[in-house]
């Protein structure tokens, strides 16, 4: 049943990264990726860890999509057209692929040699230890995003600043 | 009874109630804004036109379903089921009362229990504006597009102070859990104010409620924050080119956004079915007394009737409350029914209050709308979690 479970959200999340790419018009991609965030949030959960499938959903289906597809919506952006392929795309682009997708597998498989297969609801994380870890041992980092957030907080907001004379 | 059957049967039971809810509170709303407006409201359909939500229903189903040839079908097609399911959805972890043992079977009264759910309500909620915004691109409207438009970044601006708002009880509560959240509000302070969250000492969450219904508002595109279907600029917004059941679909969505609203904010700072009263002072003859006054209201305008009608009608409402009021004296009813009758006395309340403002208010501007969130709503929310954070920390430490 889990294995069946994992299959089918692997799939859905792998089909839905496929149509984005595929899809030629930007709001049908922006839902599809929506797609990949909703079916690795059910992923994580299988995992166990329901915290961090639900703060899945909350920041990057629930807001970073959002403002996707909202700025798409606003921009009113058509679909996209295609100009000349150019001619190493169409000879060379299917071989480099798969050279490409061969070295990563030779990679993960030589640097994970020593890893473990990962068990279905193996990591069980309480919210309670996450905001401990957060607040105690990972606390550094954590100021840091927060800072390197509101820098790019106050860039947005300089750079959408209208001039008053 | 395993525990399929249970589940499947509590399933069943919880969905119906809710679905039957969904079809009256139209009615109940169309009652009270009429009433505010002076006026009677629907009355054809049976008496005091109770039959009126199936004659609508009916209507809506049979009628023709237009679809535009230059939508983009697809996302057009998706879009009222994805709004219809996400707003449905959350009745599953919404706890109406405790365990209760129901012919011999002891249950919660409630579907499920997750360790997350109040961030799975804000995940839901937070998908619910795709099945907007989608409708509103799709249709290929101008008009629709604006109405998604609007919704969109309304809800993203509103989003903010309702999390925070949410957080603050969770500071005082220490749970995501929605059973623990009103386990943790029982029991009353000298005797007789009760511990919810509203109340909640060292820091009462009453300004974070505030934010939070006003923020529920705008998230269910209700007055005065419906710029999204604004009628006099927008045709009917996002929904323009949707009719029959797809149309039904955002209707239905609208209004189970209302009662999931109503119900976190009940559960989150209301005390879910926590009584207002100890038993020392009577809270179990509460409804009874409620129940019988209603009743006595209902004879009253009978015997001194508006309309001819009423003279046949309101007596059997009056013997029905009454009939009510006696069963909620019978002990095995009191033990499961006075946490739901407090739950659900909570809710409506809250309901009420949404058409309240209907019927009260008038539309926003959008940039006083935007204004409001951001100038006013977000710094007040962020104060009360400050507020909340140094209270908790230095005296419950």
């Amino acid at each position: 049943m889990v294995v069946v479970l994992f299959l089918l959200f692997a799939a859905v999340a792998v089909g839905c990264a496929v149509n984005v790419v595929l899809q030629s018009h930007p709001i049908v991609s922006a839902v599809s990726l929506v797609g990949v965030m909703g079916s690795l949030a059910l992923l994580y959960l299988q995992l166990g860890s329901p915290f961090i499938a639900a703060i899945q959903i909350i920041v990057y289906a629930g807001a970073v999509m959002v403002l996707f597809v909202f700025v798409i919506m606003l921009l009113n952006a058509g679909s996209e057209v295609h100009t000349g392929r150019s001619l190493v795309a169409r000879y060379i682009g299917i071989p480099l692929l798969v050279l490409l997708l061969g070295l990563l597998t030779f990679l993960i498989k030589a640097l994970l040699r020593t890893s473990a297969a990962v068990e279905f609801g193996e990591f069980t994380v309480a919210t309670q230890d996450v905001g401990q870890a957060l607040f105690t041992e990972y606390l550094l980092p954590f100021e840091f995003t927060s800072i390197l957030i509101l820098i790019a907080i106050l860039g947005a907001v300089v750079l959408a600043r209208k001039e008053l004379n | 009874m395993g525990f399929i059957g249970l589940t499947l049967l509590k399933t069943l039971v919880f969905s119906g109630i809710l679905l039957v809810a969904l079809l009256y509170l139209q009615w109940v709303e169309r009652k009270i804004i009429a009433h505010i407006q002076l006026r009677v409201g629907p009355s054809r359909v049976g008496p005091h036109g109770l039959l009126q939500p199936f004659a609508d229903v009916i209507k809506l189903l049979t009628k023709e379903d237009v679809m535009s040839p230059y939508v983009s079908k697809a996302l057009y097609l998706f879009a009222p089921f994805l709004a219809v399911t996400l707003a449905l959805v959350s009745v599953a972890i919404m706890p109406f009362g405790p365990e209760v043992q129901i012919f011999g079977v002891r249950t919660h009264l409630q579907l499920t229990d997750l360790n997350i759910g109040v961030l799975f309500l804000l995940a839901v909620s937070s998908l619910g504006v795709y099945g907007i915004a989608l409708a509103g691109w799709s249709s290929n409207n101008k008009y629709a597009l604006l109405g998604g438009l609007r919704s969109c970044s309304q809800m993203i601006s509103y989003e903010l102070p309702m999390t925070l708002a949410v957080v603050a009880p969770l500071l005082l509560l220490n749970t995501l859990s929605l059973r623990e959240i009103v386990e943790a509000q029982r029991g009353f302070y000298f005797g007789f104010i009760p511990r919810w969250t509203i109340f909640h000492w060292p820091a009462p969450q009453t300004i974070g409620f505030l934010v939070f219904l006003v923020a529920a508002f705008a998230e269910t595109n209700r007055v005065p924050f419906d710029l999204p279907e604004a009628e006099n600029e927008l045709v009917a917004g996002f929904h323009t080119e949707y009719s029959s059941l797809k149309f039904a679909s955002f209707f239905m969505a609208e209004y189970a956004n209302m009662i999931t609203g109503c119900n976190f904010a009940t559960v989150l700072f209301l005390g879910g079915w926590q009584p207002l009263l100890p038993h020392s002072l009577g809270a179990d003859y509460f409804p009874s007394v409620l129940f019988g006054l209603v009743g006595a209201v209902a004879l009253y305008h009978g015997l001194n009737p508006a309309r001819s009608r009423d003279t046949r009608t309101l007596p059997v409402v009056a013997l029905a409350f009454w009939i009510l009021a006696a069963t909620f004296l019978v002990p095995a009813v009191q033990r499961i029914f006075l946490p739901l009758f407090w739950f659900a006395l909570k809710a409506g309340f809250l309901l009420f209050v949404f058409i309240w403002v209907r019927g009260t208010l008038p539309r926003f501007r959008y940039d006083q709308l935007m204004r409001f969130s951001w100038k006013l709503l977000f710094p007040v929310a962020m104060a009360n979690l400050l507020v909340t954070g140094l209270l908790v920390a230095l005296l419950e430490a």
